[in-house]
């Protein structure tokens, strides 16, 4: 009952039932897509600043946006149950292509990310970013919640193996987005706060492990430049010099659009990739920066908001596990370009330019409608 | 009972309340996380934004690039052949530049920049890295820099730095050899190393200039400035040393150069001198040559066209790229390899007419001189005399491929390796070549032209230089080289064998070379006159035009361009070589004029100030 009056007090959830049918028809969740659509239109002019006015770039990312919204239209057809009966087996397929990027990936930058079939290119680990809420979630919709102690330890196998994997590649960011998401269902789920708080002891536990045994030179590097970033001027300490100076020279208004001069200095690196937010926060300044995160918290409260109307556990937690895993991107993103976290290679979602991770985040977007529309077929 | 089920079997509403909790829970999470995000950006934007906008404007830090200084040239003796001068050249920054038109307007009211310097400026502009600075005039004088001192205030984003620029003391006498280094254009950017090259304008173009450019350029060094928010350097915070060029040290002799520069005297024309014991190029012309620092700022394009249209094609490096029939120079080798293959003894005699007829052909084959030139006539004297009949009948009877084999290892056919660019191999027919290029057959008539050096074959004057000191040599063929050595490095030069042909067959070869200037009845006897030292030679004259059966060659009745070209090699002193020589003038008929060119180089070479030959045995004796 609760769930059906949350329906009705829902923000553009439809005055006309023409409308609102024509939406379920077509698997899309108004809401979330109208909001969808103006960050990436923002993002778009965000990015030819960034660039250095390339034409060029924003074309193709407007491509990588057609593909990306084409890929999260087909997923919101997918009937959620089908989604739930089929991760288990697709979660296996993902873990087996983690270990073949391993053994046989191409690879990039210096670490090895991509899988080569046929004339076929992709990121095993990108695709498990989906695969990873939707298996935890299988797991956990069919057992007992709030999970006991060996349900808990299960889950954080679920979650770790395709974790380690990428870390292994190395992919520190990815891996972090990964198990995260893992971790989200576990806490939707109903975990007990004494397993959380037991979790951040842990953690306390395995950093100095973690950093001694474990961790690359370079990401080793990025932790110490966090703290001192003046330590290494023109080295580590460079991007997040000229991060931190591109925001703060921003101020409250910002210097105009196509006014920032550390990007167009060159001097802002990753300009139009990882570090896009410095571009917004020097050009559109705090305004800007909060209007941002004042419409990725209207799509976090959106996505909350469809897990609490769903009708499924699975449902429930895959929609609050994506929500969550899209919060972690923009704070760690956010945190990371402005000196507040370590430099992890995760993108500004729907801002910054790429095509994979873009991909991926609107399949991801995808699920979500599918979740929402779903129940909103079954409360008529 | 309901809390039996509460605990063992799932319970759809609890975990859907179980969920709503947690997703306030999570809410509240996130907005107290984004609310430390807020504020973060708060503190950098707001809080310290004095600080950054500071940071920002006034203090940039570049990491500037340092170009390494470009090696040296040095002749022999040590005397610079390209230097690099400090120039005052002026350069703006088009993102200072509040409106670039004005600015270019006001500069050129100032120096008078011509709309083609304003043009050149404009393409190098579409072009450039953000914030570099572009050039709009290299090489200010006193009175240009005044002027524009005194309005810089007035125009933000012009500079005037101080740069290094490349310049060449001689102008145009070793234009074709040295090169010259000019703006690295497209084609060059896509090729270098960027970061290498970051900071540099010029590469080489051409000769000594390109062949070492790697090691002329050098490294890049760098250094970390803080600028304005002019891009004005304030202060140098740390620095990386660039790695300087290497210097070279040429084979070069600038005395000999000189001496063969005057004397081609602007004709079209190349001389050549190498050390015979070591190959090294003691000397390479080519004339009319053109002033190499033209090419180092942009060459106007005015200077380019006359410079690209000139009928005399001073461009053209004639030394290296001209090819030319070898004619009679080819004589002392294929008397040699007569003597080598036993088709002739030294006593052998062939009738001379004054034409030759292969048996069984109707076809005359002219000597130069109508009338013959003795009854009969020996290999000795056919060199002396330069006598063509006694060479078609020898060419005849050894064939072309026996031809083909001797004369590919003196050099012909094939580009000698030279350390300069764009060098050409010349063309040295055989069988195999006729089918390829004109699907026909050999036919022996044709092997008779080639016994005089001119069908089909051609070769550059680098050839003839590196082949006639290998007849001093006494057979052994090194590869030719410009570069001396470098730092340390001194360069080896490839040797090989040509044929091993015994020691009786290169004495008459040798001989006969040296009686055609010290003989009765030589070709070259005036320069015997005032000889200190014995010269072996052999003249030549390449027939520019074919002359039709029964004409007679008239060289009033043929356009200038159309007279025979003269060409001399040799070597002195005749008994122990040092220098060789080839020179090729251009449609003068005379070898004669050729041959005074090689006297001239030679004699610079081997005699001191007094006009005495140089012990060189006492000199090796003291080099050790």
């Amino acid at each position: 009952m609760a769930n059906s009056d949350f329906v009705r007090q829902m923000p553009l959830g439809g005055h006309a039932s023409l409308q609102k049918s024509l939406w379920h028809r077509l698997h899309l969740d108004p809401a979330l897509l109208f909001l969808l659509l103006i960050i990436s239109g923002f993002g778009l002019f965000v990015l030819y600043s960034a660039s250095g006015q390339s034409v060029e770039t924003v074309k193709r990312q407007g491509a990588f946006f057609m593909i990306a919204y084409t890929a999260m239209f087909f997923v919101a057809q997918i009937n959620v149950d089908m989604m739930r009966r089929w991760s288990p087996f697709v979660y296996v397929l993902g873990v087996l292509l983690l270990v073949a990027v391993l053994f046989g990936g191409t690879v990039g930058k210096g670490a090895q990310r991509w899988l080569q079939i046929g004339g076929f290119r992709f990121q095993p680990s990108e695709i498990m970013k989906l695969i990873m809420p939707l298996a935890t979630a299988w797991f956990l919709s069919s057992r007992i919640l709030p999970p006991r102690i060996r349900v808990v330890l299960i889950s954080l196998a679920i979650a770790m193996v395709p974790a380690v994997l990428i870390f292994k590649q190395p992919d520190l960011g990815t891996a972090i987005l990964v198990a995260a998401s893992g971790l989200f269902c576990l806490f939707f789920a109903g975990l007990g706060w004494r397993y959380v708080i037991a979790a951040g002891g842990l953690a306390a536990i395995a950093a100095p492990i973690m950093w001694f045994f474990v961790m690359h030179d370079y990401q080793k590097r990025r932790v110490l430049t966090l703290f001192d970033p003046e330590s290494d001027r023109l080295g580590s300490g460079w991007n997040i010099i000229q991060s931190m100076t591109a925001i703060g020279s921003g101020g409250i208004e910002g210097k105009g659009w196509l006014q920032g001069s550390q990007s167009a200095l060159n001097f802002l690196p990753e300009s139009h990739t990882d570090f896009i937010i410095a571009v917004l926060a020097e050009e559109f300044g705090l305004l800007g920066v909060i209007a941002l995160l004042l419409m990725y918290s209207l799509i976090l409260v959106r996505g909350i908001v469809i897990g609490m109307s769903a009708q499924s556990t699975f449902a429930r937690l895959v929609a609050g596990a994506i929500t969550s895993t899209f919060f972690v991107y923009v704070l760690v993103n956010m945190g990371m370009v402005s000196g507040i976290l370590p430099v992890v290679g995760v993108p500004l979602p729907l801002v910054s330019q790429g095509g994979t991770s873009l991909v991926t985040l609107m399949m991801g977007f995808g699920i979500l409608m599918a979740i929402s529309t779903e129940q909103r077929r079954l409360a008529h | 009972m309901w809390q039996h089920d509460r605990r063992y079997m799932k319970d759809p509403i609890a975990e859907a309340s179980l969920f709503q909790g947690r997703a306030f829970t999570s809410l509240l999470i996130m907005a107290i996380c984004f609310v430390v995000i807020i504020g973060r950006y708060f503190y950098l934007q707001v809080i310290q934004y004095q600080r950054y906008q500071t940071e920002s404007d006034k203090n940039r830090v570049h990491v500037q690039s340092v170009p390494p200084k470009r090696g040296l040239i040095f002749d022999r003796k040590g005397r610079l052949l390209a230097e690099n001068i400090s120039a005052q050249s002026l350069v703006l920054v088009s993102e200072r530049i509040p409106d670039m038109q004005s600015t270019i307007e006001q500069l050129q009211g100032l120096l008078g920049l011509s709309d083609e310097d304003v043009e050149t400026f404009k393409v190098r502009l579409s072009r450039h890295r953000p914030f570099e600075e572009v050039p709009i005039k290299v090489g200010l004088s006193e009175e240009e820099m005044a002027k524009v001192a005194v309005e810089l205030h007035n125009l933000p984003g012009v500079e005037i730095r101080a740069q290094l620029v490349r310049h060449y003391p001689y102008d145009d006498m070793f234009a074709h050899v040295i090169g010259y280094v000019g703006r690295i254009n497209e084609r060059e950017q896509q090729n270098l190393d960027e970061e290498n090259y970051a900071g540099t304008y010029n590469i080489g173009k051409l000769g000594i200039e390109r062949y070492y450019e790697s090691q002329l350029h050098g490294t890049v060094g760098a250094q970390n400035v803080e600028t304005d928010v002019r891009g004005k350097i304030l202060r140098v915070l740390d620095q990386i040393d660039p790695i300087p060029g290497k210097d070279l040290t040429l084979n070069l002799d600038l005395d000999i150069q000189k001496a063969a520069f005057d004397a081609l005297d602007g004709r079209r024309g190349s001389a050549i001198a190498i050390d015979t014991r070591t190959g090294g190029v003691l000397a390479i012309v080519s004339t009319p040559s053109y002033d190499s620092n033209l090419f180092v700022n942009g060459i106007s394009s005015k200077n380019y066209s006359a410079l690209r249209d000139s009928p005399d094609l001073p461009l053209f490096n004639r030394s290296l790229q001209g090819q030319y029939p070898p004619a009679s120079t080819v004589k002392p080798i294929l008397g040699l390899a007569g003597l080598h293959f036993g088709t002739i003894t030294p006593q052998t005699t062939v009738r001379d007419p004054g034409w030759y007829q292969l048996p069984n052909d109707t076809r005359f084959y002219r000597d130069w001189k109508r009338e013959g030139h003795a009854a009969r006539i020996n290999v000795a004297d056919a060199i002396i005399q330069s006598c063509d009949v006694f060479f078609y009948d020898l060419s005849y009877k050894l064939g072309i491929d026996k031809i083909h084999d001797f004369m590919a290892s003196f050099g012909y056919g094939e580009p000698t390796g030279v350390d300069l660019t764009s060098e050409r191999g010349g063309l040295l027919p055989s069988k195999d070549w006729k089918l390829r290029t004109y699907n026909q057959p050999w036919f022996p008539g044709e092997t008779l032209n080639i016994g005089i050096g001119q069908g089909y074959m051609l070769a550059t004057p680098m050839q003839m230089a590196s082949a006639v000191s290998a007849l001093a040599n006494n057979g052994e063929w090194i590869q030719p080289r410009v570069l001396q050595k470098m730092d340390d490095f001194t360069p080896m030069p490839k040797r090989r064998k040509t044929f091993e042909v015994s020691q009786s067959n290169w004495a008459v070869v040798e001989e006969a070379m040296r009686d055609v200037i010290h003989g009765q009845r030589g070709t070259a006897r005036a320069l015997a006159r005032q000889s200190a030292y014995e010269i072996a030679g052999k003249t030549g004259t390449a027939q520019v035009v074919g002359i039709a059966q029964g004409e007679k060659y008239d060289s009033k009745a043929l356009a200038s361009r159309q007279r025979d070209h003269a060409l001399f090699v040799g070597f002195a002193p005749a008994d122990a070589p040092r220098i060789a020589v080839a020179v090729v003038i251009e449609n003068v008929e005379h070898s004669s004029e050729s041959a005074s060119v090689a006297k001239k180089m030679m004699d610079t070479y081997l005699l001191d100030k007094n006009g005495e030959l140089i012990n060189f045995a006492a000199l090796d004796g003291i080099d050790g």
